[in-house]
C-alpha cells in the first residue's frame, strides 16, 4: 500500500510505510486551484509515484516525494 | 453486615516456603492468613477476608489453565463480594497469576477484583487493561501502601461508588480516556504547569505522549504490469446521496462502490460527505481526493493491468483506532482475497 | 495601552418597545433588531431568546458573539474593526459589554461540524452558553445561495446584532469596570527584568469554508503568525468563522474573553511578563504548518520569552501544528506547555492525538471529544432538531423519538475549547 496525503507528520505517527506527500488537504491528489491542466498533471505526477513506490523495496518508513 | 472478602496469595506469603514449594497447590485457609491479616486491619469493620486461597507461584505459572479452573471454583463456591490478589510486587510469576485470576474472577463469576504491582511486573503488560491493579513500590517495603490503596480501591468497587482518575485511586491505568470536571479551568492549570515547569520544578502533565507501533513494510510489487490496484479513500468520497450513510465523522463502516464502469468522478455520480475538510474542491471534481480519471488512464496505457472494480471509502476525521485498525484488516483481507497485487490509499 | 471593559450586568432578556438594559434585564425591540441583519442572502430573517434554565435547544449553531461597542477609543456606534467599523487598533478607551448576554447564530446547515446548546439538562453543564442570555438569530439562506457567501451573511449579522444591541443600551450605567493596562513588550520587560516572560501562542484555524478565522476582518489563511497586544484581543480585533468541531470551535465570544489572555493578565507583573499574544494560522499544507510552527518560536525568540503557552484550534490534522509549534519552541530553549482537546474515541480507548513529538511534555487536556453523552429532550427547539444528523458527533441515531439525544461531546458548542475556558479535563482510568 502506498498512501497519499498531506500530513506527512501523521502519516510516520500512524505507521504508513510507503509515504507519498499529497498537495493540500482538501485535495490532496491534485491542484485544481491551478487549473485544470496543471490539477490532472500534478495527479498523474502522484499517482505514478504512488505506483513507483509499490514497486520499491524498503525496510523502514520512506517518503517518496521525487521522481 | 460486613461485605465478605477472598484473598489470593503464594505460597511464600501464605508460610509454605520458597521456591522449593512453588508447585503448591491451590488450597483454602479460614480468614486471613499472612498480609491477609494487615488487609483485615485496613476494611476494620466493613469487610471481612473469609477465606485465602494460597496457590504456589509455579504451579499456576505451569498449570495456567488448571489452576485458574481449580481457584475459580473455590471462589465461586464462597461467593465473596471482593476479590483481593497479592500484591505481587515485581515477582513475575505471581504477577501473571494475580492477574490472571483476578481477569477470571471479574469475567466469569462478576466479582470485583483487585491485585496490586509493580508497573513493571510482567502481569502489568497483561492485564492492565482488564482489571484494576494497584500501583506498588518493588519489594514487600511497599506492602503497607500496597494494601491500603487496594482496600480502599475494593471497597469502593464493591459499593459501586464513583472512581476518580486512576492517579487519583492509586491503580496502574486501563488505557482509557475519561472526562472529569476539574476545580481549576484549563488557562489556569497550563499556567500554573508552565511556571512549575520553567522554575524546574516537578509537574504532571494530563496526557502523557504515546510511542507508536511500527508495522513490517509490505514486499514491492515485481510486476507492475500484470498487477491489480486498488483504490482506497479516508476522504468520505461516496456516489451521489451517500447511499449507505457513511458518517460525516467517526466512522462506525467503510463502504465499496462498483467503480468498473466508470471513467471519472464527477459531482454528478460522486460527492464528499467528510466533516473535517471544506469540501468545495472535492464536490467540484471528486478525483482531487480519489484519481479515478487518472488511474484509468493508466491502466488503458498499460501501466498496470487492472483497476479493481471496487472502490474502499471511509471518514477519517475523528474515527477511533480501535475502528480504523478493523477497517483496514477487513478491507486487506478482502483485497487480498479478490488477488489485488496493490493499493493505494488517498487521505485528506 | 488601557482599555476598561464597562461591564453591564444582564441577568434576564425579553422582548420590549425599544431596546435597553433597565434591572439587569436586556429587552430587545424585535423589529429594529431585525432591521439591522436584513440582508439580500437571507429568504427568511427571525429572532429567538433563549434564557439560562430553559428547556430549549438551539440547533445548528454557528457562532455566539458578546454584545459590545466602543465607548471611547472608537467612535460610540461600532465594534469588530475591520467588519462593523473601521479599521483601528482595537484595545484602547473604553468598551461597553452586555455582560450575561450572548447573540447566537443559527440557520439551516453550511456545512458539518456546527453543533447545539442545551439551556438546561446535562448538556447545559458543557457550554458556557447554557448560562447567558442568549438573543438568537434565526435564518434560512435564499434557494441556491453559495455556502460561501451564505457564511459570510450570517456571520456579519451575527455581528451587526451583536453590536446593536450595545449600541442601544450605551447610556446603561456599567456594573462593573474591569481595567487591562499593559506598556509594550519592551517598556514591561524593562519594568520586570526578573519576571518569567511569557508568549501565547493562539493557534487558529485557517482551513476553509467554516474554518476560517478573521483578525481584523481579513481571513488569515495565507497569514504568517503575528504579534497582537493582549488588548487587541479582549476588544475584537479577532472573529470566528469556523466550527471546526463544535467543542472545540473559539466562538467570537471566547477570543474576546480568552482565558489564557485573562488569567496571564491577572498575574501580569506579579509572577510572571506576559508579553502577548502570537495569533499562528493551521495551515492546510504541511509547509504552511512548518512555516508558520518556526516563525511563532521566531517571535518568541525576539522578545526574549521564557516560557510559552501554546493552544490549538480543532483536532486532526492541527495536532501537527501543535507538535510542530512545541518542538520549535523547546530547540530554541522556550518552555512550553500545550492546552488541547482528545479525541479518544467514543471508548477512550484510541490514542488522543494524530501526531506526538516528545518534546510536548506539558500538556493541559480539555477533555475527550469522542465521549457520549446523553441529552434530555427540550421542550423548545430553536432551529433544526434533525440537524443533529449531519453535526459531527451525531448521526441520523442520535436523535431518539422522545427527543433525547445520544451524542458525542464535540457536538455541543464550546465543550472543550481549547484555550480553556471550561474546567472539563481527561485523564487514564
Amino acid at each position: 500500500m502506498a498512501q497519499i496525503a498531506t500530513i506527512v507528520p501523521i502519516m510516520l505517527t500512524v505507521g504508513a510505510n510507503r509515504i507519498v506527500p499529497g498537495v493540500a488537504i482538501p485535495h490532496p491528489v491534485g491542484n485544481p486551484e491551478a487549473g485544470p491542466e496543471e490539477d490532472k498533471k500534478v495527479r498523474r505526477k502522484l499517482v505514478l509515484r504512488a505506483l513507483k513506490a509499490l514497486q520499491t523495496e524498503i525496510f523502514e518508513q520512506t517518503i517518496f516525494d521525487s521522481d | 453486615m460486613a461485605y465478605r472478602v477472598v484473598h489470593y496469595i503464594n505460597q511464600f506469603y501464605g508460610g509454605k516456603g520458597g521456591e522449593e514449594v512453588a508447585d503448591f497447590k491451590p488450597s483454602l485457609e479460614q480468614g486471613p492468613v499472612g498480609p491477609g491479616s494487615e488487609l483485615q486491619k485496613l476494611f476494620g469493620d466493613e469487610a471481612r477476608v473469609t477465606g485465602t486461597i494460597i496457590c504456589g507461584d509455579g504451579y499456576y505459572a505451569e498449570h495456567i489453565e488448571k489452576a485458574r479452573a481449580e481457584c475459580l471454583k473455590i471462589v465461586e463456591e464462597l461467593k465473596p463480594d471482593l476479590f483481593i490478589a497479592g500484591p505481587a510486587f515485581n515477582a513475575g510469576r505471581y504477577g501473571v497469576a494475580c492477574g490472571d485470576i483476578c481477569a477470571a474472577v471479574v469475567e466469569r463469576l462478576g466479582i470485583p477484583s483487585v491485585t496490586g504491582m509493580f508497573p513493571e511486573n510482567p502481569g502489568v503488560e497483561l492485564y492492565s487493561k482488564q482489571i484494576f491493579i494497584v500501583k506498588t513500590a518493588d519489594s514487600a517495603m511497599g506492602m503497607r501502601e500496597a494494601l491500603t490503596s487496594m482496600a480502599r480501591l475494593g471497597l469502593k468497587l464493591l459499593k459501586r461508588e464513583p472512581l476518580g482518575s486512576a492517579f487519583e485511586e492509586g491503580y496502574i491505568h486501563r488505557g482509557i480516556r475519561k472526562n472529569f470536571f476539574k476545580e481549576k479551568r484549563g488557562s489556569l492549570r497550563a499556567i500554573d504547569m508552565l511556571l512549575q515547569k520553567i522554575a524546574g520544578q516537578e509537574f504532571r502533565t494530563e496526557y502523557e505522549m504515546p510511542v507508536f507501533k511500527k508495522i513490517p513494510p509490505a514486499p514491492p510489487i515485481k510486476d507492475l504490469k500484470h498487477a491489480t490496484i486498488a483504490l482506497v479513500t479516508s476522504g468520505g468520497i461516496v456516489p451521489r446521496g451517500n447511499p449507505d450513510r457513511l458518517r460525516v465523522s467517526s466512522a462506525e463502516s467503510y463502504a465499496k462502490y462498483d467503480i468498473s464502469g466508470l471513467d471519472d468522478l464527477t459531482p454528478e455520480n460522486f460527492e464528499s460527505i467528510h466533516g473535517g475538510y471544506d469540501r468545495m474542491w472535492a464536490n467540484v471534481d471528486p478525483d482531487v481526493v480519489v484519481p479515478l480519471d487518472v488511474m484509468r488512464e493508466l491502466e488503458r496505457e498499460g501501466v498496470f493491468n487492472k483497476l479493481h472494480p471496487y472502490l474502499y471509502t471511509t471518514t477519517g476525521t475523528g474515527t477511533s483506532v480501535a475502528n480504523a485498525e478493523r477497517f483496514g484488516r477487513e478491507i486487506g483481507h478482502e483485497l487480498k482475497e479478490a488477488g489485488v497485487d496493490g493499493v493505494i490509499l488517498t487521505s485528506t | 495601552m488601557r482599555l476598561e471593559l464597562h461591564k453591564v450586568k444582564v441577568r434576564d432578556v425579553r422582548w420590549g418597545d425599544a431596546t435597553k438594559v433597565e434591572g439587569g434585564v436586556l429587552y430587545v425591540d424585535k423589529t429594529s433588531a431585525l432591521e439591522e441583519v436584513k440582508d439580500d442572502a437571507f429568504a427568511k430573517v427571525d429572532l429567538e431568546l433563549a434564557r439560562p434554565g430553559e428547556s430549549t435547544r438551539i440547533i445548528p449553531v454557528k457562532d455566539c458573539i458578546e454584545p459590545r461597542v466602543k465607548l471611547s477609543g472608537g467612535n460610540g456606534k461600532e465594534y469588530f474593526p475591520g467588519f462593523c467599523s473601521p479599521m483601528q487598533r482595537a484595545g484602547s478607551g473604553a468598551t461597553l459589554v452586555l455582560d450575561g448576554a450572548a447573540v447566537v447564530t443559527c440557520g439551516s446547515i453550511v456545512a458539518f461540524q456546527e453543533g447545539f446548546i442545551d439551556m438546561s439538562g446535562e448538556g447545559a453543564r458543557y457550554t458556557h452558553f447554557s448560562k447567558t442570555n442568549n438573543v438568537v438569530l434565526v435564518v434560512e439562506p435564499v434557494e441556491g445561495l453559495d455556502k460561501h457567501k451564505y457564511e459570510a451573511a450570517l456571520r456579519i449579522a451575527g455581528l451587526k446584532l451583536a453590536t446593536y444591541l450595545a449600541r442601544a443600551c450605551k447610556d446603561s450605567k456599567a456594573d462593573e469596570v474591569a481595567t487591562f493596562e499593559k506598556g509594550s513588550t519592551a517598556e514591561e520587560s524593562a519594568k520586570y527584568p526578573d519576571l518569567p516572560k511569557i508568549l501565547y501562542v493562539c493557534m487558529s484555524i485557517a482551513q476553509g469554508l467554516l474554518h476560517d478565522t478573521y483578525v481584523y476582518g481579513e481571513d488569515i489563511k495565507l497569514s504568517f503568525p503575528f504579534l497582537l497586544h493582549p488588548n487587541e484581543v479582549l476588544d475584537g480585533a479577532v472573529v470566528s468563522g469556523n466550527c471546526v468541531s463544535a467543542c472545540d470551535k473559539n466562538t467570537t465570544y471566547h477570543h474576546v474573553n480568552n482565558p489564557v489572555v485573562c488569567d496571564l493578565y491577572e498575574r501580569h507583573g506579579k509572577d510572571l511578563n506576559f508579553l502577548g499574544v502570537a495569533i499562528s494560522p493551521e495551515s492546510t499544507v504541511l509547509a504552511g504548518k512548518v512555516r508558520n510552527a518556526l516563525m511563532s518560536a521566531a517571535i518568541g525568540v525576539e522578545l526574549g520569552a521564557d516560557g510559552v503557552v501554546i493552544t490549538e484550534e480543532g483536532y486532526g490534522n492541527p495536532d501537527t501544528d501543535l507538535c510542530l509549534t512545541a518542538k520549535y519552541f523547546e530547540e530554541a530553549d522556550i518552555k512550553t506547555v500545550v492546552i488541547s482537546d482528545e479525541a479518544a474515541g467514543t471508548d477512550g480507548k484510541s490514542q488522543s492525538l494524530a501526531d506526538a513529538t516528545p518534546e510536548m511534555n506539558a500538556f493541559v487536556s480539555t477533555g475527550n471529544v469522542n465521549e457520549m453523552i446523553v441529552v434530555p429532550p427540550m421542550e423548545k427547539i430553536i432551529g433544526e432538531a434533525e440537524a443533529i444528523a449531519l453535526l459531527s458527533g451525531g448521526s441520523a441515531e442520535s436523535l431518539r423519538e422522545d427527543g433525547s439525544m445520544y451524542v458525542e461531546l464535540q457536538s455541543v458548542i464550546g465543550s472543550t475549547v481549547e484555550i480553556g475556558y471550561g474546567n472539563v479535563g481527561c485523564e487514564w482510568v
